[in-house]
């Protein structure tokens, strides 16, 4: 889809090339993610596919095509496009800004309209709510989801994201990159994705390719980097926890079905059966669901002492935080830590109850793989 | 077109190889003639020169105090704040023209028309910047002062004005600036200076006089601008090396 | 709709007004023989009109010039020209209008052409280098995305850049008004006419009347026009 050959790119004035005789294909519908340490010509390189910066030498292909020869306008319609700054209109609204590359295609104004909408919706925007607000009224996460919309408004095949999560939280982000797979997983494009933080492009990539000082050090996915790394740059770069970093590759949903759990006892359960289902089963605590599935809570053993023929509703503890079926282990495990108890709910996108984490599955996935 | 040929004219006859003789005229070039002007009435010139800077000194020496007092005054009661300012806005939009011609009939033609004019102008830059000055200091300096036991007359003596200073000085500058040029206009209402030259110039069609009148008002206020800018620039630098130092 | 207009012009219609009734009273209750001489509806119609004249043609021209030039300069291939122009507009500005319409009564001459030429020149200025600095202060992320976004350079400079200069740009034409609107009143020294004739006249016959009737005038049409460019600056940025 992309293929890269032998690219150089020399700023004028400065001595050494910012990126040095690069060799690199990416297949169709995947996310490659670069990464690297700062100014190792992440940016530089992505910004040469769609020709913000011509490359001093060598060539880049798109579909087979000379990107070099295209027309530059043409080429970067169809190349979906998110920089490190974001890069919002100011003085446009959120829907305008979404508008921006339909109305350089010159669509007619229903289609645009009604795409809009479409496109909000799909990052997570209420179109009427956020439509006509200007960015300045959006939070960091937010703008970043309209960074993300408007890049993909007019369905281009190719994405180009320079750290589109960087601004934001821990928390937000991890959120983010949830949400963008899961788009991801229905749109099929093929991206580039940059980013400094390992951990993201462990999580986030198909492939990642590794650079350094402008030359690209190793192209792998991101298993056989944490199990194969190139060389002593690679390894520091992934650091000592590998184990624990394949925490990111792993979805809850694939661990999720394997798991033995009791069942959640409903709102409307009497005491006296919650005690007997925990007395049987031999644990401490059970989720509570209401009628619709819905997670409401969590009871323990301890809080049903020298209770009887009451209902369950009475006792519930709510819990702070749950995690959806689509995180990774790893964002699990941080939920955990921050919550300073030994499991996490898991819902989904509509609070429904799917199941329960706990940190001896986690320990009992880090083990199976040493 | 007439003119197009006029501009033509002019600086062929100041530029052209000819500098110093007009182009096919047995009258000198006016070069020729503002040297020779210059030249025969120096006294007059250097006169006029420092009358119109102890114009501008005066009035300006004035408006600073009147205007620090005016800003520090709005700094504390922000309800006063916006009228104050409106009304210094307002009065700078006046023409100049307008606001000396407004003057005569309350105190005649002479010097003091001319000092109120230029002090009334120059309120509007200073208790903009001294107001701004002072409200732009970061809360958690003033909170550590005053957390420090400084009495409040201290905390505004040697905490905010001291850290507004280069903004205010700023406003002095644009304030100068501005009013060199008005005080040339002040000579028409009797205030003296350098624009004396400009109007018996213009009235008499003497062009070397006009020359050195309007060339003298411009080299004072780029004068006034660079010197206090040079200030306004070490003023910032000198804070900038306290703040390092702390 | 006609509410917000009305709102507008609530504060121009008054001055107007007040200008009405200065000039209606002082033509109807002259002091002597002198002022109801200078003082007529014609006089002051003609002072007047010739004032909007050369403001409305000098600014009109200033505006047209100052907004291309600006944007010219700003294009990246004459930026460091614009760097340099920035810095002659900079020094052109600390010089006193009446020293401009002087000089330029020493190169043309006198006259309402003089005057309007000279106008024109002074108020380029401002506009001129708030257009250019506008335009090169929008960051360069925003000028990337849009660039990355396959917008041609007449799309990025008609869609985002003047735009955003817009507040600037406008800011600068503010500065301008005041600064001609006060220049105007100068024009009569070289024969150009305008209110400020009204003001020399009653000087020169040592009439107050006919002097505040001019400056006050004078002072109605500066307040006007700052306040309806001020309500522009105010009104049509929504998006800060
Ligand atoms: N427009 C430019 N002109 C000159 N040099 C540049 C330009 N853009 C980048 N460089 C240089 O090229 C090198 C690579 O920069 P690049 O922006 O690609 O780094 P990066 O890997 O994206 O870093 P970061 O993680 O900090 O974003 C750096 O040394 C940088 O200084
Ligand atoms: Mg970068």
């Amino acid at each position: 889809m992309i293929k890269i050959e032998n690219v150089t790119k020399k700023f004028p004035g400065m001595e050494i090339p910012a990126v040095k005789d690069l060799n690199l294909e990416i297949k169709e519908g995947d996310i490659c993610v670069l990464v690297g340490p700062s100014g190792c010509g992440k940016t530089t390189t992505m910004k040469m596919i769609n020709r913000i910066h011509e490359p001093t030498s060598g060539s880049i292909y798109i579909d087979g095509q000379d990107a070099l020869k295209m027309n530059p306008i043409k080429l970067r319609l169809d190349i979906g496009y998110v920089i490190q700054e974001i890069g919002l209109f100011p003085h446009m609204t959120i829907e305008e800004n979404v508008a921006t590359v339909p109305n350089e295609k010159k669509w007619p104004k229903e289609k645009t309209k009604k795409k809009v909408a479409e496109m909000l919706t799909l990052v997570g925007l209420d179109p009427e709510l956020h439509g006509k607000r200007y960015p300045s009224e959006l939070s960091g996460g937010q703008r970043q989801r309209v960074g993300v919309a408007r890049a993909m408004a007019t369905d281009p095949p190719i994405m180009l994201m320079d750290e589109p999560f960087g601004a934001v939280d821990p928390i937000t982000r991890a959120k983010l990159q949830n949400e963008f797979l899961r788009i991801q997983e229905r749109v099929g494009k093929t991206i580039v994705f940059v980013t400094h933080d390992i951990d993201e492009a462990i999580k986030m990539g198909d492939t990642i390719a590794v650079m350094r000082d402008g030359e690209l050090v190793q192209h792998a996915s991101p298993n056989d980097l944490l199990s194969a790394p190139a060389d002593e740059f690679v390894s520091s770069l992934v650091g000592r926890n590998r184990s624990i970093k394949r925490l990111h590759l792993i979805r809850i949903r694939e661990i999720l079905s394997d798991l033995d759990r009791p069942k959640p006892a409903k709102v409307d359960t009497s005491v006296d059966d919650i005690r007997k289902q925990l007395d049987e089963s031999d644990i401490r605590s059970v989720m509570v669901v209401d009628r619709d599935n819905k997670l409401k809570g969590i009871i323990g053993i301890n809080d049903l002492k020298k209770k009887t023929g009451e209902q369950a509703a009475d006792y519930i503890q709510e819990l702070d935080q749950s995690v959806t079926s689509d995180a990774t282990l790893n964002d699990a495990l941080s939920v955990m830590l921050e919550c300073g108890e030994g499991y996490v709910a898991v819902v989904n996108e509509d609070d429904q109850y799917q199941g329960t984490i706990t940190l001896g599955d986690l320990l009992n996935v880090v083990k199976e793989d040493e | 077109m007439s003119q197009g040929i006029n501009i033509y004219l002019y600086f062929s006859k100041v530029f052209t190889g000819d500098m110093f003789m007009a182009v096919g005229q047995d009258r000198p070039g006016l070069i020729s003639r503002t040297v020779t002007y210059i030249g025969r009435r120096s006294d007059l010139i250097w006169d006029l020169l420092l009358e119109h800077l102890w114009l501008i000194i005066v009035s300006i020496s004035i408006a600073v105090v009147v205007s620090v007092i005016l800003g520090v005054i709005i700094s504390y009661k922000s309800s006063l704040a916006a009228t104050v300012l409106t009304i210094c806005q307002i009065m700078m939009t006046i023409p100049s023209m307008a606001m000396l011609a407004f003057m005569v009939p309350f105190f005649g033609i002479g010097f003091t028309t001319g000092v109120v004019a230029l002090i009334l102008y120059s309120l509007l830059p200073i208790v903009r910047n001294t107001y701004t000055g002072i409200k732009e200091i970061s809360p958690a300096v003033v909170e550590s002062a005053v957390g420090m036991g400084m009495t409040e007359w201290r905390v505004l003596t040697k905490i905010k004005i001291p850290l507004a200073r280069p903004v205010i000085m700023a406003g002095i500058r644009t304030a100068t600036v501005m009013i060199v040029g008005i005080g040339a206009i002040a000579a028409y209402v009797g205030a003296g200076g350098l624009g004396e030259l400009i109007f018996q110039g213009i009235s008499r069609s003497h062009e070397p006089m006009i020359i050195v009148g309007a060339i003298g008002v411009s080299i004072i206020a780029l004068a006034f601008d660079f010197v206090l800018s040079w200030g306004e620039r070490r003023l910032a630098a000198v804070g900038k090396v306290r703040e390092a130092k702390q | 709709m006609a509410k917000t207009l009305f709102r507008w012009l609530f504060v121009p219609l008054l001055l107007i007004a007040a200008g009405i009734v200065i000039s209606v009273y002082t033509v109807n209750n002259p002091t002597d023989s002198l002022v109801a001489r200078a003082l007529t509806y014609d006089s002051i119609l003609k002072s007047l009109r010739e004032h909007l004249w050369l403001m409305l043609v000098s600014m009109i021209g200033a505006i047209v010039v100052g907004v291309l030039v600006g944007i010219m300069l700003s294009r990246p291939k004459l930026y460091y020209l614009g760097r340099g122009v920035e810095n002659v507009v900079n020094v052109g500005q600390t010089i006193p209008s009446l020293a401009i319409l002087a000089l330029f009564f020493t190169i043309i001459g006198l006259g309402f052409r003089v005057a309007v030429f000279a106008l024109f020149l002074y108020s380029i200025l401002p506009i001129l280098r708030n257009t250019f600095a506008g335009i090169i202060n929008v960051p360069d992320s925003i000028i990337e995305s849009a660039r990355g976004m396959g917008m041609s350079p007449f799309r990025i400079l008609t869609l985002i850049e003047l735009p955003l200069a817009f507040p600037i740009i406008v800011a600068g034409i503010r500065t301008a008004i005041v600064i001609n609107v006060g220049a105007a009143t100068l024009a009569t020294f070289i024969a150009a006419g305008g209110l400020g004739e009204l003001i020399v006249i009653g000087l020169s016959l040592r009439r107050d009347m006919i002097v505040l009737t001019g400056a006050s005038l004078a002072a109605l049409t500066a307040i006007i026009l700052d306040y309806l460019i001020g309500q522009v600056e105010a009104k049509v940025v929504k998006w800060v």
